[in-house]
C-alpha cells in the first residue's frame, strides 16, 4: 500500500527540496561566507526552476493517495520562473541583513510557493500551501515592533481559516470523487465552493482582504519583497488551474482592481497604499481567470509575472526609502529626489510599469486583460477595469513619487540607499523595461499561443490619453488647490479631507450600525469567554480536583445508565 | 529461545523488578540495570511483532497446560503492535530518566523506584500479552499498584492526594472488571478470551452477560480516562514525577483502550456490542464530550504539565471516538493514534520534564522566556504541539486524516467539521505555550538557566523526530494499525 516516496526522480530535483535544504545550513555560516552562499543558493534555486521542462517529475503513493508533488507544463513554470527570479532579486536586495530567521524562513517560504505551482495533487498543494503560512508569517514578525506582532498574528488566523476550509474542501472533494488531482475543478457543491473560498481569501479577493493591507505595510523592509511577490500570486495560480471560466470572479476581480484603488486615497502610509494596489492589481487577474478565454488566461498569466516584478520594483524602492529615512508615511517624507536619485529613477520604471505606459512590462500584460473584457462583449467590467487603471497611476504613478520623492522639502537629507538594493532594483527594472520593449520575450512562456500586439496604434493612442489626461488632472487639482505644493496641509486636505469626506459620509450611517453589531459581537464574546472560564478555568467545575466521592459518584451514574441501555 | 518469546516480555522485567532491591546503595547502577532490562524487553517485542506481522497468531501455554484450561499468551498483530509501544516508550525513557529521576526523587528510593517502574512496565505488558481473563485482572492491577507508588513518589505533596484518588478509582475500575469476568465465568465456566469468544453467543441474552458487559464496559472506561471518568487523571499526571508521566501517558491509557477493544471485538464481538448493544450510541457522545471540553479546560491552564494532561483526556476522546464508528477504518484510525498519541505526547511531556528540571516547575509564568535560554528542549515541544494538533507532515496529521475519513466514510458529516474546528482548539493552547515562552521576555528576576543535559534532550529529540518520521513514512505505523484493524473486525 505506502511505500515511502522520493521527491527525486529521474534526474530531476524538486527545485523546493534544493532550497529548504539549502536554507537550513545558512544558520551555520557567518558574514561574507554567508552572503555569497545566499546569492549561490538562489542562483542554483533559479537554475533548478529553469531545468525544469514540462512533464510528471515526481509521483508517489502515500496513504494510499496518490501523491504528484512534481508537475510542471506550462502553466506552471511561467508561474516557478517568476518565482524563482524573484527570490534572487529579494536575496541581492536583502545582503545587508543580519536576521537568519528571516533568511531561512524567507527561502521556505520561497520554496513553499514553487511547491505548490509544482504541486499536482490537493494534499501536497496543502502542505506547501500551510508551509507558505507558516514561513511568511516570520517576515512578518521579524520586525519586531508590536505592530508587526499583532498583525501577524491576525495574518496567521485568517491564513490559518483558509487552511481548514481548503483542507475541509479537498477532503469533500476526494470522498466526492475518489481522486485528489488537482485540474479544474469539475464538481458542484460545497467542495467547490470550500476550495474557492480558500483561494480567495489567499488572493485577497474583497470583503476577505483586510489582512493583505493589514500585515504587509508592518512586515519587514525586505520581507515585503517576497510577501509581495508570493502569497497571491500562488493564489492566482490556483485560480487558474481550478476555476478558469467561473463567472463570480469576473465581477469579483473588476470589484476587487476598483477597492484597490479607492481604498488607496485613505492609504498615508506608503508600503499600504502600494499593498492596496497590490489587491487592484491582483483583481485584473482574478477577473481574466473568471473570463477564461484563452486571451484572457494568457493576459492573467502575463499579467501575474509582470506584476510581482514592477511590484517588487515599487516596494523596493518604498523599502529603500524607509531603509533610509526611517519615515513611512506620505505626510511626513517629500523632497529627496535630490539625495536618492537613483531610488527615484528606478521606483519610476516600476511606477511607469504599473501605469502601463507603452514601452513598460504593465502595457503588455495588463491591455491584455482589458482588451479580454473588450472582445468579450463585458462592456462593464472593461469600463471598471479602465477606471482602475487611471486610479493606479494616479496614485503610484503620480501621488507616491511627488509626495515622497518631490513636493515640500521635508528637510529629511537621506543618503543614496545601498549599492545591493539599488542592484536589485535595477535588475527588476531591467525586466520591467525589456518586457516592455520586447513582449514575445514573456508570450513564449505562456500557456496557450499568443497572437496579440499590445502595440497596435489604437491601444497606445488609448492608453497614452488615459494616462495623460490622469496626469493633467493631478496636476491641475493639485495647483487649484495648493497653489503650492510644499504645504503638507492642503494636499492632507485632498487625500484625507476631501474623498474622505464622501467616504466618511458612507461611513456615518452604515458606521452606526456597523459599531452596534460588532459592540454586541464583542460584548456576547466576552460573555461566552467569562461563561467558559468560570466553567473550563483552573478553579472550573470542569478544571477543579474533585473529591475522591464525587469521581465515584460519576462511575455509579455511568454504571447505572449502562445498565439501563443494556436491558432496555 | 524463540518459542519462549511470548513468557519473556512479561517474565523478564516481572523478574528483574524484585533484584533490583539488592542495588539500593547504588542509585546509577539500578538505573543501568532497569535500562538494559527494558531495551531487553523492547527487543522481544520486536521480535514478538516481527514474527505476527504476516498475520500468524502465537499462542503460548504457561507450564504446558494447554488453553483452555492453563493460562494462555496470545499474540497476534494487535496486541504486538501495542506491546511494541509499551515496550519502546519504556526503552526510549530510560536514557532520559537518569538525571530526570535523580533529582526529583530522594536518591536512596530511586532503586525501589525503578523496581516499581519494571513492575509496572510488566503489569502493562502482561495485560497486553495475555490470552486469560482473569490474568488481564491481575495484570491491571500489579501495573496500577506500581503506578500509585511511581506517582507517590513526585516531590510535591499533593501527588499524595493524586496518587490516593487514582489508587481509588483505578481500584474501583478493576473491580468492576472482575465483577464482569465473574459474570461470564459462571455462565461459560471459562476464563480463556478465545474460548469465551466461542461460548459466549450461546448465552449472551441473558441478564448476566448484559450486566458483565456493562461492568467491564465501564471499569475499563474507568481506566483509560473516558469523559467524565476522566478525573483522577488531570492530578495524577500533573504531580508525578516527569519521567513516570512520559511513561503512563504514553502507555497506560493505551493499554486500557487495547483491553476495551479486546473485549468489544473479539470477546464479544462486533455485532453484539455495536448491534444488539448501542454501545456506538454510548461511545460517541462521550468521546465528543471528551474531545471538546477537556481541550477547552486545557486552555484555561496555568500549569502546562496539567494542561497536556487534559489534552491527554481530549485525545482519549478522538481514539474512542474511531472506535464509535465501529468500522474497519475507524478502527485503523484508532490504533494508529495509540501509536501517534504515545510518541507526540511522550516528547511533549519529556521536554516539559527538561523544563522541570532545569527551572523546577512548569507554571506558565515561569516559563517566559524560556525558548531563548532552552531553544533546543523548546523546539522540541513546537515539533510535538505541532503533531498534537496535527499539521501536516507530523504523525498527528495522519490519524487527523484517517479519523476524518472514517468519519465521512460512516456519513458523519457534522463530526468531520467537529474534528477540524476541535483541531482549533489545540492550536490555541499549543500557541499560548509558545507565545509566552517565545515572545515574552524573561523575567527579571527569574533565576539565569542553561539548556537541558544533553542526555535529556536526546531522548525528547528522538521522539520528536518520530513524530516527524511517521509523519512521512507510515509504512510501520499505517500497516500495523490496517492489519490490526482487519483481524479486529473478523472476531478471535
Amino acid at each position: 500500500m505506502t511505500e515511502p516516496g522520493a521527491l527525486v526522480s529521474g534526474g530531476w530535483l524538486h527545485p523546493s527540496l534544493l532550497l529548504i535544504l539549502g536554507a537550513l545550513l545558512i544558520p551555520l555560516l557567518r558574514d561574507r561566507m554567508q552572503q555569497g552562499y545566499r546569492i549561490l543558493l538562489s542562483l542554483a534555486f533559479l537554475w533548478a526552476v529553469w531545468q525544469t521542462v514540462p512533464g510528471i517529475h515526481a509521483a508517489f503513493g502515500f496513504l494510499g493517495l496518490d501523491l504528484v508533488p512534481g508537475r510542471a507544463d506550462k502553466l506552471s513554470l511561467v508561474f516557478a520562473y517568476v518565482f524563482a527570479l524573484i527570490t534572487v532579486i529579494g536575496t541581492i536586495y536583502s545582503l545587508h541583513v543580519k536576521d537568519n530567521v528571516q533568511h531561512v524562513t524567507a527561502y521556505i517560504y520561497a520554496a513553499a510557493a514553487v511547491g505548490v505551482v509544482f504541486a499536482g495533487d490537493l494534499v501536497t498543494l496543502y502542505v506547501f500551501w500551510e508551509l507558505m503560512m507558516l514561513a511568511s508569517v516570520w517576515l512578518i514578525w521579524r520586525r519586531r515592533t508590536p505592530e508587526s506582532y499583532a498583525a501577524g498574528f491576525r495574518y496567521l488566523l485568517v491564513h490559518a481559516v483558509s487552511g481548514v476550509l481548503l483542507l475541509a474542501g479537498i477532503v469533500l472533494y476526494y470522498t466526492q470523487t475518489g481522486s485528489i488531482a488537482f485540474n479544474q475543478m469539475d464538481i458542484t457543491g460545497p467542495a467547490f465552493y470550500l476550495i474557492l473560498v480558500g483561494f480567495m481569501i489567499n488572493a485577497a479577493v474583497p470583503p476577505l482582504h483586510a489582512w493583505l493591507t493589514d500585515a504587509y505595510p508592518e512586515a519587514t523592509i525586505t520581507g515585503a519583497i517576497f510577501l509581495s511577490a508570493f502569497t497571491t500570486k500562488t493564489a492566482v495560480y490556483v485560480l487558474l488551474r481550478g476555476f478558469p471560466g467561473t463567472e463570480l470572479l469576473v465581477w469579483l476581480g473588476a470589484i476587487m482592481a476598483l477597492w484597490g484603488v479607492v481604498y488607496a486615497v485613505l492609504a498615508n502610509d506608503i508600503r499600504r497604499l502600494l499593498a492596496y494596489h497590490i489587491i487592484s492589481q491582483v483583481g485584473y487577474m482574478v477577473a481574466g481567470v473568471g473570463m477564461g478565454t484563452a486571451i484572457a488566461l494568457n493576459g492573467t498569466a502575463s499579467h501575474a509575472f509582470t506584476h510581482i516584478l514592477y511590484k517588487a520594483v515599487l516596494f523596493m524602492g518604498a523599502g529603500a526609502v524607509i531603509h533610509m529615512t526611517g519615515k513611512s508615511k506620505l505626510t511626513e517624507l517629500g523632497g529627496i529626489y535630490r539625495y536618492m536619485p537613483m531610488t527615484f529613477l528606478l521606483y519610476m520604471i516600476g511606477a511607469f510599469s504599473i501605469s502601463a505606459f507603452p514601452l513598460f512590462s504593465g502595457f503588455v500584460s495588463k491591455t491584455m486583460v482589458v482588451e479580454a473584457a473588450a472582445v468579450d462583449y463585458r462592456a462593464w467590467i472593461w469600463l471598471m477595469l479602465t477606471m482602475a487603471s487611471a486610479g493606479t497611476f494616479l496614485h503610484t504613478g503620480l501621488k507616491l513619487p511627488y509626495f515622497t520623492f518631490m513636493g515640500k522639502d521635508s528637510g529629511l537629507r537621506p543618503k543614496e540607499a545601498p549599492w545591493n538594493m539599488l542592484l536589485a532594483m535595477g535588475i527588476a527594472a531591467f525586466f520591467c523595461v525589456f518586457i516592455g520593449v520586447y513582449p514575445n520575450w514573456l508570450y513564449n512562456f505562456l500557456p496557450s499561443p499568443v497572437d496579440y500586439n499590445a502595440y497596435t496604434v489604437g491601444h497606445v493612442l488609448w492608453e497614452l490619453q488615459l494616462l495623460l489626461f490622469t496626469g493633467l488632472g493631478f496636476f491641475l487639482l493639485l495647483k487649484y488647490v495648493g497653489g503650492d505644493a510644499k504645504i503638507s496641509l492642503d494636499t492632507d486636505w485632498i487625500y484625507r479631507r476631501a474623498l474622505p469626506r464622501i467616504v466618511g459620509w458612507v461611513r456615518r450611517v452604515g458606521g452606526a450600525a456597523w459599531t452596534g453589531v460588532v459592540r454586541t459581537l464583542q460584548r456576547s464574546l466576552e460573555g461566552a469567554v467569562v461563561t467558559l472560564m468560570r466553567h473550563h478555568g483552573p478553579q472550573g467545575i470542569l478544571a477543579r480536583t474533585w473529591p475522591t466521592g464525587s469521581m465515584v459518584l460519576w462511575v455509579a451514574v455511568i454504571l447505572a445508565g449502562s445498565l439501563l441501555l443494556y436491558y432496555l | 529461545m524463540i518459542d519462549h518469546l511470548p513468557a519473556l516480555q512479561v517474565v523478564l522485567p516481572l523478574l528483574a523488578a524484585p533484584l533490583l532491591l539488592f542495588m539500593v546503595r547504588w542509585p546509577t547502577l539500578a538505573w543501568a540495570f532497569t535500562t538494559a532490562v527494558a531495551w531487553a524487553t523492547f527487543f522481544v517485542a520486536a521480535l514478538l511483532l516481527e514474527q505476527v506481522w504476516g498475520g500468524a497468531v502465537i499462542s503460548y501455554a504457561h507450564g504446558g497446560w494447554e488453553p483452555p484450561f492453563g493460562i494462555e499468551y496470545r499474540v497476534d498483530t494487535v496486541n504486538a503492535f501495542v506491546l511494541l509501544i509499551i515496550a519502546g516508550i519504556s526503552a526510549i525513557v530510560m536514557p532520559f530518566a537518569r538525571d530526570s529521576v535523580e533529582q526529583e526523587v530522594d536518591s536512596n528510593r530511586i532503586a525501589w523506584f525503578y523496581s516499581a517502574f519494571l513492575l509496572a512496565n510488566a503489569g502493562l505488558l502482561g495485560i497486553a500479552i495475555t490470552g486469560d481473563a482473569f490474568n488481564i485482572f491481575v495484570f491491571f492491577e500489579i501495573s496500577a499498584i506500581a503506578s500509585y507508588a511511581l506517582i507517590a513518589m513526585g516531590r510535591d505533596r499533593r501527588a499524595l492526594l493524586s496518587s490516593f484518588n487514582y489508587l481509588i478509582m483505578g481500584t474501583i475500575g478493576t473491580t468492576f472488571l472482575l465483577i464482569g469476568i465473574g459474570f461470564m465465568y459462571m455462565m461459560t465456566g471459562t476464563l480463556n478470551l478465545a474460548d469465551l469468544a466461542e461460548r459466549l453467543p450461546e448465552v449472551r441474552d441473558t441478564t448476566t452477560i448484559r450486566a458483565a458487559f456493562a461492568f467491564i464496559a465501564v471499569g475499563v472506561s474507568l481506566k483509560l480516562a473516558l469523559f467524565p471518568l476522566h478525573l483522577w487523571l488531570p492530578n495524577a499526571y500533573t504531580y508525578a514525577p516527569s519521567m513516570v508521566t512520559v511513561f503512563l501517558s504514553a502507555t497506560a491509557t493505551k493499554v486500557a483502550i487495547y483491553v476495551l477493544l479486546r473485549f468489544f471485538y473479539s470477546v464479544f464481538g462486533a455485532e453484539f456490542s455495536f448491534g444488539e448493544l448501542p454501545m456506538d450510541h454510548v461511545l460517541m457522545p462521550l468521546a465528543l464530550l471528551g474531545i471538546l471540553l477537556p481541550s477547552i479546560v486545557a486552555i484555561f491552564q496555568d500549569d502546562v504539565k496539567r494542561m497536556l494532561a487534559y489534552s491527554s483526556v481530549a485525545q482519549v476522546g478522538y481514539i474512542i471516538l474511531g472506535i464509535s464508528f465501529a468500522t474497519t477504518l475507524g478502527l485503523t484510525a484508532s490504533m494508529l493514534h495509540l501509536f501517534n498519541h504515545a510518541i507526540t505526547k511522550a516528547a511533549l511531556f519529556m521536554a516539559l520534564g527538561a523544563i522541570v528540571y532545569q527551572i523546577g516547575g512548569t507554571q506558565l509564568t515561569r516559563m517566559a522566556g524560556i525558548a531563548r535560554d532552552m531553544p533546543w528542549t523548546m523546539a522540541a515541544f513546537v515539533i510535538g504541539g505541532l503533531s498534537l494538533i496535527g499539521v501536516p507532515l507530523t504523525a498527528g496529521f495522519i490519524t487527523k486524516w484517517y479519523l476524518l475519513l472514517a468519519a465521512l466514510d460512516s456519513g458523519y458529516w457534522p463530526i468531520a467539521v467537529f474534528l477540524l474546528a476541535t483541531s482549533l482548539l489545540a492550536v490555541i493552547y499549543i500557541w499560548r505555550v509558545v507565545e509566552v515562552a517565545y515572545f515574552r521576555e524573561r523575567p527579571a528576576d527569574a533565576p539565569v538557566v542553561s539548556e537541558a543535559p544533553l542526555a535529556l534532550l536526546l531522548p525528547t529529540w528522538t521522539l520528536a523526530l518520530a513524530s516527524i518520521l511517521f509523519g512521512i513514512y507510515t509504512a510501520l505505523p499505517v500497516g500495523a494499525a490496517s492489519r490490526a484493524a482487519t483481524i479486529l473486525m473478523g472476531g478471535y
